[in-house]
């Protein structure tokens, strides 16, 4: 660190001729450009038409023209819309604090060292580097209501009537929430993970010698230490949540009824199936918008803790 | 596996800063009457342990097992984990339902050439971001991580249009030009290069190496790990990626592995034994990958969430 700031600071003093700045850039760049041109062409371009498009009526059969804000008020007027958005707030709900909790559980479990720990740890990868199209096949025919495991299991232990998961609409949702989880847990574990393994021994050491107890340990040592871990992985959980699709198209498609559906199908939908460009984008720019708004009430509210 | 679980150990408490001390939890010296109370928290450990292991395994084991069965058997009350006969027919079959061969070739020929240009592009443009100073830089860079926070379905629309305009659709070139050159393989290479010592650069240098050399002579042989790791993310998921092909591949011919299973279920909704097979087929690959390099995979994932 302190290289560094020597060297700006020498570098503010003037001493580094504009020439060799120039140069600098040129190289620089020149490292940068390859991975830029494709960046820039498919996405940074895409991103910022995408919000263009937003306040233009656009389909496959007509030119770009300025409606102002006319696909919002269509958007707001449009029942589907609210339908999509309340799924997946809910989807957002039920998947950020399960899976939160559950890998950070997860990783304390598997924090101890143990023999044949490192078996555990690579076992609870494994549906994370499963592709979303076996996983949801899988527990589709996990969670069938007509002799499938999970409502056997139910029935064993007393439940009467267990729920009909994928084939109601209250319980449709649940079961993909629970799929996700199961997925998601051993990615999380590992960020958890090496956020765990960077908090000093000493810190626990002195928090015993006070005698601080278990659950003190927790919320007043590892639960700190791990702000910024658990901001990152917040912040990966609300883009993974908004931007849910394949898991509920291969689970659900959405059904039954609406009870699923998600804005994602809903930007698939009218923009690449119908051609509605620009009412599409509204869609998709409100999407973009909720994720901003949540991660950045995320930051202001880690800023506060960090204080 | 006892090599393989060593490995991951190791690579996970080299993510760490070094300054947490190794627990032990094996009876020391301590006392007998602390070691009895330890004795119960270990094996307490280990049932949660293998609790949460059952969890992991047994839609996997199910996956497996209904592979082998018939349609009846599958749902039978209760439940038979072991088929009464195996139906390794199953696996014979299904290469002449659907052509699975194909879709492996094509999913494996995606995922090779997007894992290539993804590591050659994002290691190149790493080094400009971690190692060279120049006016711009840091802005540019926040544009980058900017976009990995945004949700593809924000811009998928404008994406889809621009490959229309441009004949790419239904051709392997649509995805190989999106996926290439993300900016999660620059952003994962320079929180590498960034912990790479600037005294290291700067000897070579002194010693005449131009900044391409250097790159190419220093770093590369220094990065080899974390290359490892982009790349078998990266292949990881292509292989797996379902929404990309979904959009843009609408012959059979192109389709990869994961939408020729999808339609798969469509077609043969009631032949859940040959759905079951086909996914076992579909994970082996990733499966086979993992194992071999899931050191690798792990401490890319460690890295991408440290603070750099």
């Amino acid at each position: 660190m302190s290289i560094l700031t020597t060297r700006r600071q020498t570098a503010a003093a003037g001493q580094r001729p504009r020439k060799l700045q120039r140069r600098a850039a040129l190289v620089g760049w020149s490292f940068i450009l390859p991975n830029f041109i494709g960046f820039a062409l498919f996405t940074l371009i895409p991103v910022i038409a995408g919000l263009a498009l937003s306040v233009m009526s656009w389909n496959s059969y007509s030119t770009p023209k300025f409606v102002g804000l006319k696909n919002f008020q269509t958007m707001l007027a449009d029942e589907s819309f609210w339908v999509a958005l309340q799924n997946t707030a809910l989807y957002a709900l039920g998947h950020i604090p399960l899976t939160l909790a559950v890998s950070l559980g997860l990783a304390m479990l598997m924090n101890h060292k143990l023999k044949g720990i490192g078996f555990f740890r690579v076992a609870m990868f494994l549906p994370y580097i499963t592709s979303l199209v076996a996983v949801a096949i899988v527990w589709n025919m996990l969670f069938n209501p007509d002799g499938g495991p999970i409502d056997q299991f139910l029935r064993l232990i007393g439940i009467a009537n267990p729920p009909g998961w994928t084939n109601s609409t209250a319980w449709a949702l649940p079961a993909v929430i629970i799929t996700s989880v199961w997925r998601d847990m051993g990615y999380y574990m590992v960020l958890y993970l090496a956020g765990l393994q960077a908090i000093p021994r000493e810190l626990y050491e002195a928090a015993e010698m006070d005698g601080a107890r278990a659950w003190q340990r927790f919320w007043n040592v590892t639960v700190p230490a791990l702000r910024p871990t658990t901001f990152f992985v917040m912040v990966m959980l609300t883009v993974a949540s908004f931007k849910v699709f394949d898991l509920i198209v291969v689970m659900t498609g959405g059904g039954p009824g609406r009870s699923t559906t998600v804005l994602s199908q809903l930007v698939y939908q009218n923009g690449i199936l119908q051609g509605n460009f620009g009412y599409s984008s509204a869609i998709s720019f409100t999407l973009f918008v909720i994720v901003l708004t949540v991660t950045l009430v995320q930051y202001k509210i880690q800023q506060r803790q960090e204080r | 596996m006892s090599t393989i679980s060593t490995d991951l150990d190791r690579e996970l408490d080299r993510t760490s800063t070094g300054k947490s001390s190794r627990r032990r939890l094996t009876p020391s010296s301590k006392g007998t009457g602390r070691t009895r109370g330890r004795r119960i928290r270990v094996a307490a450990l280990y049932m949660a342990l293998v609790l949460m292991l059952a969890v992991v395994m047994i839609p996997f084991l199910w996956m497996v097992s209904a592979s082998l069965k018939t349609n009846n058997e599958i749902f039978a009350v209760p439940i038979k984990w072991i088929p009464d006969n195996f139906q390794w027919s199953n696996y014979a079959a299904i290469w002449g339902k659907v052509p699975m061969m194909g879709y492996i070739q094509n999913t494996a020929y995606l995922a090779v050439i997007i894992t290539g240009l993804q590591v050659l592009t994002g290691s190149f443009a790493a080094y400009g971001f971690a190692k060279i100073r120049f006016k711009g830089r840091d802005v540019l860079f926040m544009a980058y991580i900017g976009t990995i926070a945004i949700p593809w379905q924000s811009y998928m629309v404008p994406q889809y249009i621009m490959m229309e305009k441009m004949g790419l659709t239904n051709t392997f070139w649509s995805l190989i030009l999106l996926q290439a050159f993300g900016a999660f393989g620059v952003f994962l290479m320079r929180q590498f290069y960034m912990t790479i010592p600037d005294e290291l650069c700067e000897a070579a240098r002194i010693d005449g190496l131009s900044e391409y050399g250097i790159w190419a002579r220093v770093i590369l042989p220094l990065s080899k790990p974390a290359l490892a790791s982009l790349a078998l993310l990266t292949f990881v998921n292509t292989w797996n990626d379902y929404m990309g092909p979904f959009i843009y591949l609408t012959s059979n011919r192109l389709w990869t592995i994961q939408i020729g299973l999808q339609s798969f279920i469509g077609q043969y909704d009631a032949e859940y034994g040959m759905i079951m097979t086909g996914s076992v087929i579909s994970v082996i690959p990733i499966l086979i990958i993992f194992l071999l390099g899931q050191r690798y995979f792990i401490q890319g994932i460690a890295t991408s969430g440290m603070k750099g």
